[in-house]
């Protein structure tokens, strides 16, 4: 188990930035085709997408580090186990 | 691992302040859910009153409203009130944001429409929406974590489960209340700028002066008491929370491995299949909500169901049945929702008596009497019961401005520019008897999905981190699981059906939208059967 843990823990580090260039796309061909009246609109919705998301998928790479280093092949059954 | 003195008390006695602590904390968090909820509910109503005519400064006001205290400023509140919670307790915390809660909903029923007072409406209403926010983020894991430090060991996933039940019961009585004016007032009355609406908003300064009364009599928590007489707690709980790695990487996991699928199974069950049923199926106003209060009255149960069960045999693969549960069925439940709502699946009575085609109503534009609408009303009963209004207007143009009095031949080219090719079809269906309990079925097994995610979730999170700094360590991920993942459920799952339009299919593919809770559980499905734990902790005073 801890074997697979690793492994996908280098699936969910590649994760994260394929799903920050999917929303940066996805962001440029939206605000491309958006009607003038809407495109303030759309941008605003982009600009707020991206800013919660991006700290997120950093989250997630970040995750996947820990996974991959098998920090999560044993689960702190204690306080003190928490600490550095 | 209990390293606190237990209190001497006799079991009649505990259990009944259990119940008080229990009590006093799930009403206060019910009507701060009630005040976050009812915002949404009119938001219709409210861009019309508060904000400018304009669409383009009125979309882009109500986008900041709803995006910005639904996404940004609950994880921000959580930070914000979770390290309070950590520093001065749980009690002051969440009696704060109760208040802040409170007052601000209270004051967008005060506000005056745009109409009265201009661009302050829209500033107004924009900075109580923020605080709305910053109070939710900020309520939930007080209230959480106080119950869990009052409940006794092996008995924690129950007690918290009532916690749980608030966010749905909170939806329900903002159903309730909002439908209860509505009927009694009419639509017109309801949406004056100075109607119905507005209740609902000042009802919030009554429950939460109750609320307020009733928490002011609780103690803090013993756990907490504990760690501050002995001057333990934290002193800079988000440090210890996000900046030391084993704290961090449980909170990581906390919210890549449970909390993400469980906010957006959450958002489906409750947000998007209304929604859907609404906007996709066409189901009448009232009906559609009163759909969702019979479900959710049904399904209720199950959240402290669940929340008990929890405590026998774990919180982890409740939690993941849920999720794959919804993962597995989503699809066609929503497909049976389009079925039962079907013209084509249903017999017309043909019989002019029930299937009545009104007349055309010629209506002159108020702005440009060069246009003219012509309406008309068709009422089609089918053998069931249901009863489908279709209200077809076409749009003509004149060469000459139409008189508001003056008999037309609309048969007459010579009169008529331009016609415009396609009718608006408005359709309202209102279902017979058993296709509205059909429905309600298909709601209940939602909600039951949402009472298995979201009924251990409370002690599940609380077990996660240690006292001094767990305010603030499970407010964080449980605000970014619930408000961003599930809150973007309906706002990603209209883009995702905009991609399939093309110009052959211009309806798109109306189940695509499912495809992103889908998604998100099947990734939080798989990080949680594999990383979580299914031990629960028995001790969480350490």
């Amino acid at each position: 188990m801890n074997h697979i843990k690793k492994i996908l823990g280098y699936v969910w580090m590649a994760l994260a930035p394929a799903i920050i260039c999917f929303l940066m796309y996805e962001a440029y061909v939206k605000i491309g085709i958006a009607k003038p009246a809407e495109r303030a609109n759309t941008i605003l919705q982009w600009v707020i997408i991206l800013i919660i998301f991006m700290p997120i998928s950093i989250g997630f790479f970040i995750f996947g580090k820990y996974a991959a280093a098998n920090e999560y092949a044993h689960l702190p059954e204690t306080s003190d186990e928490l600490k550095d | 691992m209990i390293t606190g003195k237990t209190i001497p008390m006799n079991a009649e006695k505990k259990q009944s302040s259990i119940a008080f602590v229990i009590g006093a904390s799930s009403v206060g968090t019910l009507i701060e859910w009630y005040d976050f909820y009812i915002f949404g509910m009119l938001a219709t109503i409210l861009s019309k009153q508060f904000f400018p005519a304009e669409a383009g400064t009125a979309a882009l006001l109500s986008t900041l409203a709803i995006f910005a205290a639904g996404f940004i400023v609950r994880p921000f509140g959580a930070l914000v009130f979770g390290r309070l919670g950590d520093l001065i307790g749980r009690k002051h915390t969440f009696l704060l944001t109760l208040v802040i809660m409170g007052g601000s909903t209270f004051a967008i029923g005060l506000v005056p429409s745009y109409n009265s007072i201009g661009w302050a409406a829209p500033i107004i209403v924009l900075i109580l929406r923020l605080l709305q926010g910053l109070a939710l983020g900020g309520e939930y894991g007080g209230a959480a974590t106080y119950v869990a430090e009052h409940a006794p060991a092996g008995q924690r996933g129950f007690w918290t489960s009532w916690i749980q039940t608030t966010a749905t019961l909170g939806l329900f009585l903002a159903l309730g209340v909002i439908i209860l004016i509505r009927s009694n007032q009419g639509v017109e009355k309801f949406s004056a700028e100075w109607g119905g609406w507005r209740y609902p908003f000042w009802v919030s300064i009554l429950l939460v002066g109750v609320s307020v009364l009733i928490r002011m009599r609780m103690s803090e928590s013993p756990m907490f008491s504990k760690l501050k007489s002995e001057g333990k707690t934290s002193v800079n709980p988000l440090k210890e929370s996000f900046g030391h790695k084993g704290n961090f990487k449980m909170v990581l996991l906390a919210l890549f491995g449970a909390v993400m699928g469980q906010g957006v199974v959450w958002y489906t069950g409750q947000f998007y299949a209304q929604s859907f049923i609404e906007t996709v199926c066409k189901i009448d106003f009232i009906q559609s909500r009163n759909i969702m209060l019979v479900a959710i009255l049904m399904a209720t149960p199950c959240f402290v169901l669940f929340g008990w069960l929890s405590d026998k045999i774990g919180r982890k693969w409740i939690m993941l049945l849920g999720m794959l549960l919804a993962i597995l069925t989503y699809r066609p439940i929503y497909k049976e929702f389009i079925a039962i709502t079907a013209a084509s699946n249903r017999v017309q009575i043909v019989d002019y008596r029930l299937t009545k085609a009104g007349p055309l109503m010629p209506l002159v534009d108020v702005k440009d009497k060069h246009k003219m609408y012509i309406r008309q009303v068709i009422d089609t009963v089918y053998l069931d019961g249901s009863n489908f209004k279709y209200t077809i207007t076409d749009t003509l143009i004149g060469y000459n401005e139409f008189g508001v009095n003056r008999p037309i031949n609309l048969l007459n080219p010579t009169l008529i520019k331009y016609k415009a090719p396609k009718p608006n079809v408005v359709i309202e269906k209102t279902m017979g008897k058993s296709a509205t309990w059909d429905m309600i079925w298909l709601i209940f097994i939602q909600i039951v999905y949402v009472t298995m995610v979201y009924g251990p979730i409370a002690a599940f999170l609380v077990e996660m981190f240690p006292t001094k700094i767990r305010y603030t360590s499970m407010s964080l991920p449980y605000h970014i699981g619930n408000g961003v993942f599930g809150g973007l459920v309906p706002f990603l799952g209209t883009l995702i059906v905009e991609f399939t339009k093309t110009d052959t299919n211009p309806g798109g593919d109306v189940l695509a939208g499912l495809w992103y809770p889908i998604g998100v559980a099947s990734i939080c499905l798989m990080i949680g059967a594999i990383y979580l734990t299914n031990k629960v902790d028995k001790n969480v005073m350490d």
